[in-house]
């Protein structure tokens, strides 16, 4: 067997020394503290940082814990649980926009359809349930990193997948995205997966706030958009209504 | 025009939901509160009557809050209830007489045993069509009359008012002792065994032969139809629908033509196949119960096949071995293993009903080796549902000369992706989930908005029905009749565990 990975016991010390005070502290007093070059304890914090088990404030630019690590023990959320808790609202969102519904979780590196309600219109549909969708050309996949409850390989060997040409498959175009995502509350995918079909998405938060999934609604492009290729508003609010009562439901209690 | 929506409100065998619909039929909000299950000894199964009303005062202001409205908002109020659950109650102080006796509660079964012995099923089946059982409500008020002191005479006096649970809610909304109406509808009061199936009126032999005077129970009225006016809690609101929760999942799933069926996954499962205006009795071990009567118009009957432990195996496992910490994980923990490993649950906790009607059968787990594990047990739990909905059928079938083509199903664990599967398997039919999960509340809510005029017609109902998931047979035939048969050898092996007395003493 391998001996241990230092960088990993490294950051181990990083997170046990942010644990130990109550202030917050600066890359300065982490380096010192620990002996190691500025640089070193600057790449350990920016992935720790990466991942959310370190927030940097940004007025002093000091480190403390994050709040996924705050969370890490209690954030397990049971898929089939979560359906449960969804089902009703989900059904009541199909009914309200005419729309497919489906809700994900990350899972090893995809989305993993979790639910699926079919479009309310009684045409021959088949159920998606299991089914894997990549994390950075669907709706539901975006919100999901955009949000920090998947997270992309660091270096994909052939950049990001394309599945049509509106694929974002530049890693700063996608980073955009999902910061804007974070600023709106949803995500969308215009054609980004298959030409024609369009979807938007929200997040599902559980207790203290954690996204432990996404809902979304999908179909023919020109029923989620308007002309320019921008998602209704209507449908828009119809989705954020059902995801914040489904968050309510999981404890979630600001949302 | 100011929306205007239906409330209803279902009071199940574990919780109270109340939940408001609009023209569509399409949920806008929903309140639910859980009671308190008492099991004063094995086999019984107790409720609090005031505890319940309770929670109705408090989940109906919420689902107003939570829609945002007004009680001036609500077009009419439907109810629909756990049935045969049996309250008694004083007229003059409003106060129950005892917790009510759920329907799951066995402690007639020595009483039902000496009915089937004489003067037997027949007598029964032709006057109520119900064999008897310790289900339906008639036997517990026996066996109250009998075990509790002067309660027999105070009833004869006119003091005691006998209800299911819809009665004893409609009186209180009503006005309770200040002049609240003492009504039932068809589907509860036919499985009283107190009711003629034909006439739906109160039967004087079944009254006779129980003991029950007339001044105990409840006028019979139609299932929709405006009762009157709420004066509790909604004051001036319609109270305009009475169903048994099973019939208003049949009428929530719009099975309004005769072969139309569904089957309800809650605590217990219930299959009910409209079969029209006509009575058919069962040669198969299925009941034949009202659907529906709505007012000014012929009774539609159905034949139902009532499975009393599907969820609450499901619970039982959660609670009693502590192997799950939810319902849903079940579904998980079956997951991790590819079949049940030869293990087969058959969960007669109280006996079993439809279509065996075994009140001597107990639960049984067989086939049990080193190999099994916790996620074996877990399939054979969920396996359990589907097997007793595959026997079912199968007398469904019979007896109506009719194949299920496609299953309506919905209920709680319909949410279960993993139950469904095994049902459309063990089937071989598609399994077909509505739109809307909540078929109780919403066939309460359809009869009642029906009686109102907030819906004109069964058609327009029925263009509010849409498919939102449905799963497909995907099973080796040869596997699936060797597993038929496994299911069916263990259910034999549950018959007869019970000897009476339950105890020495």
């Amino acid at each position: 067997m391998a001996g241990p990975v230092q960088s990993i016991e490294r950051a181990a010390a990083i997170l046990r020394l942010l644990a130990g005070g109550p202030r917050r502290l600066g890359l300065g007093e982490v380096a010192s503290s620990l002996g190691l070059a500025k640089g070193t304890a600057h790449g350990i914090l920016r992935t720790l940082q990466h991942v959310d088990f370190v927030e940097q404030d940004e007025a002093t630019g000091k480190y403390q814990l994050g709040a996924a690590l705050l969370h890490l023990g209690t954030s397990y959320l049971d898929v089939n649980e979560l359906r449960s808790r969804s089902i009703n609202w989900a059904d009541a969102l199909a009914a309200r926009s005419g729309e497919a519904v489906r809700l994900g979780t990350p899972l090893e590196g995809k989305v993993l359809i979790v639910h699926h309600v079919f479009r309310p219109d009684d045409t021959l549909q088949t159920l998606d349930v299991g089914a894997l969708l990549p994390l950075h050309a669907s709706s539901l996949g975006k919100v999901l990193l955009a949000y920090g409850a998947a997270a992309l390989d660091p270096l994909p060997p052939d950049g990001l997948e394309a599945y049509t040409r509106h694929t974002l498959v530049v890693r700063e175009d996608l980073d955009r995205t999902l910061a804007e995502i974070r600023e709106l509350g949803w995500g969308a995918e215009v054609q980004e997966m298959s030409m024609g079909d369009a979807g938007i998405a929200a997040p599902i938060r559980g207790h203290g706030g954690l996204v432990v999934g996404a809902i979304g609604l999908s179909g023919a492009v020109e029923r989620i958009c308007d002309t320019r290729g921008r998602p209704l508003p209507a449908l828009i609010a119809l989705l954020r209504e059902a995801a914040r009562a489904i968050s309510r439901d999981l404890g979630a209690v600001r949302w | 025009m100011v929306d205007r929506y239906v409330m209803s409100i279902d009071q199940g065998t574990t919780s109270t939901r109340c939940i408001l619909f609009d023209h569509r039929g399409r949920l806008v909000s929903v309140s639910q509160r859980e009671h308190r299950q008492h099991f004063p000894r094995p086999g019984w199964v107790e409720h609090d009557a005031v505890e319940i009303w309770r929670n109705v005062q408090r989940i109906v202001p919420e689902a107003l809050q939570s829609a945002g409205v007004d009680a001036g908002r609500i077009a009419a109020i439907g109810i629909a209830n756990q049935r045969e659950t049996t309250v008694l109650w004083d007229r003059r102080t409003g106060v129950p007489l005892g917790r009510a006796i759920v329907w799951q509660d066995t402690r007639t079964a020595p009483l039902v045993d000496a009915l089937r012995d004489r003067p037997g099923d027949e007598f029964f089946l032709d006057r109520c069509g119900l064999p008897p059982s310790t289900y339906f409500s008639a036997p517990r008020i026996r066996w109250l009359f009998d075990h509790v002191e002067g309660l027999e005479q105070r009833a004869r006096d006119g003091e005691v008012l006998f209800g299911t649970i819809e009665s004893w809610l409609i009186w209180n909304l009503t006005g309770g002792i200040d002049g609240g109406l003492h009504i039932t509808d068809p589907t509860n009061a036919s499985r009283t065994m107190l009711v003629n199936i034909r006439t739906l009126t109160w039967d004087p032999e079944l009254m006779d032969f129980f003991g029950v005077p007339r001044a105990l129970l409840p006028e019979i009225r139609s299932s929709a139809e405006s009762y009157g006016e709420a004066r509790a809690l909604l004051p001036g609101v319609r109270i305009a629908a009475a169903l048994g929760d099973q019939q208003a999942a049949l009428f929530g799933q719009t099975c309004f033509s005769p072969g139309e069926a569904k089957c309800t996954y809650g605590t217990g499962s219930f299959l009910l196949m409209n079969t029209g205006t006509d009575l058919v009795s069962s040669q198969h071990g299925l009941l034949t119960t009202v659907a529906y009567k709505i007012a000014g118009e012929p009774t539609v009957y159905a034949l139902e096949g009532p499975m009393a432990v599907t969820g609450s195996l499901v619970q039982w496992f959660r609670d009693r071995l502590g192997l799950i910490s939810t319902a849903p994980e079940i579904e998980t923990l079956a997951r991790t293993v590819e079949d049940n490993g030869g293990c087969y649950i058959v969960p007669a906790f109280s006996g079993l009903f439809a279509p065996h009607w075994r009140s001597d059968a107990r639960g049984v787990v067989v086939g049990l080796t080193s190999y099994i594990t916790k996620g074996h047990l877990a399939r054979a739990v969920l396996e359990a549902t589907a097997w007793q909905t595959r026997e079912v059928v199968d007398a469904m079938n019979a007896d109506s000369g009719l194949a299920l083509r496609q299953l309506k199903v919905d209920g709680g664990m319909t949410s279960d992706n993993l139950l469904m599967q095994m049902l459309a398997d063990v089937l071989d039919v598609p399994v077909v989930r509505p739109l809307v999960a909540e078929t109780v509340s919403l066939g309460a809510a359809y009869a009642a908005g029906l009686a109102a005029g907030y819906w004109p017609d069964l058609e327009v109902l029925r263009r509010n029905w849409h498919r939102a998931a449905q799963w497909l047979p995907d099973m080796d035939p040869e596997r699936r009749a060797w597993e038929y048969e496994s299911w069916q050898r263990a259910v034999e092996r549950s018959f007869g565990w019970v000897r009476l007395p339950e105890q020495p003493r």
